[in-house]
């Protein structure tokens, strides 16, 4: 499984990432986590609203910082 | 508080959803209409200062004062973003996709209040906004409006200043926003654009994520969106009602009308000037700009400066940096400013 963060490096995009990696570490599964930071290349998701989750090339998740637990039902 | 939204993510049923809702708006109601009478009985009955001395007054208004801006704020935010969770930047977009100029934006301007939008997310929505062919001006209009016309400037102004001041602000706000937007737009500085905004390419749907959400949902974006804000916010909060009392307390009546009156013709462009590199948000600033304002301030100075800090701050032009030539980014500065400044003449002169 490929999870990428969205987002230019910003305290939520951080927390985002570090809630992705342990909601994933909860459910077992193998994954790697992918920061992008490029605007042009976040832009080119159709992401307009940081951080954003996205989960084998789907968005799952913009502009805002779930749970960890949200995040597992979003990862299962 | 954040134990309190790690918990609802487990369904509730609907009707303890809005039991929940109704019991926290009558704690809410409650706290509010008793705040004034607790801290007189506290402060001046029980431990027995002065109500006309300055240290008296000034220590009824820095706690007055620092619950009545948390609770309205508690209360506002949480109200307004559930309202906005409705709304989204990819709606916004879609129905910006096509307008023409002028109409365009109007509703960009209108739209940047009503959707949830955080100056972080400014380069990627500028960026979508521009790749999907929205105009320059238009997307200018509602970059511009999305901070300035902000729910936490607007709860503060109407706490401190009452509803009148608080809507003039919008209106002004919105004015400021369309015609500098406009103004942009008919300047037709596109080429003053960085260059990889224009080759963006959009691969898949654009996502648009708020029409799944369920009441409980947005509820939690609510209170997280409270959280969020108070926990970015108190420290200027604090500090701005505490100098805001000092001033209220020690400041004589008509000092700054003797130096910056409605009569003086410098005193807008100097607030403005001031208030364009000030890095702070509408908490950090209104509560002292009160003290001033209660001080003989004139109430144009007052909005104009209140403007400049929320519209054009440095960490967002080091943003937008990345999508605008500096020169465009000066424009987009001047135009603004050149806006407050005028906003904030006519104020003086009618009010």
């Amino acid at each position: 499984m490929n999870i990428k963060v969205l987002g230019s490096g910003c305290t939520n995009c951080h927390t985002l990432e570090q809630r992705a990696v342990a909601a994933a570490d909860l459910l077992g599964l193998d994954v790697v986590v992918e920061k992008v930071t490029d605007y042009g290349e976040i832009a080119s998701y159709g992401v307009m609203s940081t951080p954003a989750l996205v989960v084998d090339d789907q968005v799952v998740l913009a502009g805002r910082v779930p749970t960890v637990a949200e995040l597992q039902k979003m990862l299962a | 508080m954040t134990a309190d939204v790690e918990t609802t993510t487990e369904t509730r049923s609907p009707w303890k959803l809005w039991a929940g809702a109704g019991t926290a708006m009558l704690v809410w109601l409650a706290l509010y209409r008793l705040n004034r009478g607790f801290w007189e009985w506290l402060l001046f009955d029980t431990f027995g200062l002065d109500p006309d001395s300055h240290g008296g007054g000034a220590v009824e208004f820095f706690f007055y004062d620092t619950v009545k801006i948390a609770l309205l704020l508690t209360g506002i935010i949480f109200a307004v973003t559930v309202l906005r969770s409705f709304m989204s930047v990819e709606r916004t977009r879609a129905l910006l996709g096509g307008r023409r100029e002028g109409v365009g934006n109007v509703a960009a301007a209108g739209l940047g209040v009503a959707t949830p939008f955080c100056s972080c997310s400014a380069v990627p929505a500028f960026i979508g906004f521009l790749a999907a062919g929205v105009p320059l001006g238009i997307t200018m209009s509602f970059l511009i409006a999305s901070p300035m016309v902000n729910e936490v400037a607007i709860v503060l102004l109407y706490g401190l200043f009452g509803w009148r001041v608080a809507a003039l602000y919008v209106g002004a706000g919105l004015i400021v926003a369309i015609a500098a937007g406009w103004v942009i737009g008919r300047l037709h500085l596109e080429s003053w654009v960085e260059p990889f905004v224009f080759e963006t390419t959009m691969r898949g749907q654009p996502v648009d994520l708020s029409i799944h959400l369920s009441w409980s949902d947005r509820f939690t974006i609510g209170r997280e969106e409270v959280a969020s804000i108070i926990k970015k916010i108190w420290p200027y909060l604090l500090v701005g009602i505490g100098v805001g009392a000092l001033v209220h307390g020690w400041v004589p009546e008509d000092f700054f009308v003797r130096y910056a009156g409605p009569e003086n013709p410098v005193a807008v462009p100097v607030a403005v000037g001031l208030g364009v590199p000030l890095y702070s948000n509408a908490a950090g600033v209104l509560p002292l700009v009160e003290a001033l304002h209660a001080k003989g301030l004139a109430m144009g100075t007052v909005l104009a400066f209140m403007m400049s800090v929320v519209a054009l701050s440095l960490p967002e032009m080091i943003l937008l940096r990345r999508v605008l030539k500096p020169r465009l980014l000066a424009v987009f500065v001047g135009v603004v400013a050149t806006g407050i400044v005028v906003v904030g003449f006519v104020f003086n002169l009618v009010l």
